[in-house]
């Protein structure tokens, strides 16, 4: 069951990524990272996380991408163009994402064995549920940090308000 | 039936995700294209805090995704707000036209 999820969602999640980098259309790259989001989504819930999960749909996939939809239909974006800049970075950008991607996963497939599997449900040694354990340590340990957090909130939708106002 | 999947492949994905973003950001002209592929490297690098939280019994790493969902919709809502004001300015999104920091 968690074999089968990892890999129609993890291949789902990968197309997407790809998908996302070959579009050339803005509008389709977004709808790409919906697809991602969405996959992420069950991974986590696979993972034992199911508030991250309704928060992944609720927050990434439902406000953000529309707020991102929102934008590219407001501005009419059409597809983009091939310019001497880009070809330098087609030459720098995918040996490096290669590099980076070869690095990455030697270390973590060289400790393999160390880091242990996973399997589905029942995964905190000693709450009764993911929820109850993430309101507990959010609303009680870390209240302060969950504050200031709704204090950047209002800060950064002053700052759109301010930036996207038409001069006069 | 119970296979298990190693924590290590969660990572491995995380890690493909985070790559494709990185050529994503690299590659694309579009602005809007670049701060959707740095969402990517976002999400990839919660998908790697999930699965060390899941290793490691604990859900600390939880509440880092939590705080990092809530700073990438701050971030997305000031950063299109940017990217608006700079259309109005240039009636352009390719990043290659936009190289002056004066609008």
């Amino acid at each position: 069951m968690q074999l089968a999820l990892f890999l129609i969602f993890g291949v789902l999640a990968v197309a997407g990524a790809i998908n996302l980098l070959l579009q050339r259309h803005p509008i389709n790259s977004a709808l790409s990272l919906v697809v991602v989001m969405m996959s992420l989504a069950v991974l986590y819930w696979s993972l034992g996380a199911e508030f991250l999960a309704a928060a992944q749909v609720i927050v990434y996939s439902g406000a953000i991408m529309v707020l991102f939809v929102f934008v590219i239909m407001l501005l009419n974006a059409g597809e983009e163009e091939h310019t001497t800049g880009s070809r330098i970075a087609y030459v720098a950008g995918f040996p490096g994402a290669a590099a980076i991607f070869c690095l990455l996963s030697f270390v973590f497939l060289s400790e393999r064995k160390a880091m242990g599997g996973t399997d589905l449900g029942g995964y905190l040694s000693h709450s009764a549920n993911n929820i109850a354990e993430i309101s507990r340590l959010l609303f009680r340990d870390l209240l302060l940090p969950f504050e200031v957090t709704s204090i950047l909130i209002l800060v950064a939708i002053l700052g759109a308000v301010v930036l996207a106002r038409k001069e006069q | 039936m119970s296979a298990q999947v190693p924590i290590a492949y969660y990572l491995v994905l995380g890690a493909i995700l985070f790559s494709i973003g990185i050529a994503a950001f690299l590659i694309k002209r579009n602005i809007i294209t670049i701060f959707i592929s740095i969402e990517l490297m976002l999400n990839a690098v919660n998908l790697t805090f999930v699965a060390f939280s899941h290793m490691w019994h604990q859900v600390s790493g939880q509440i880092f995704v939590f705080f990092v969902m809530v700073v990438a919709a701050a971030e997305a809502a000031v950063g299109l707000a940017i990217i608006i004001a700079i259309f109005r300015a240039r009636q352009t999104l390719n990043v290659d036209q936009i190289n002056l920091m004066k609008l």
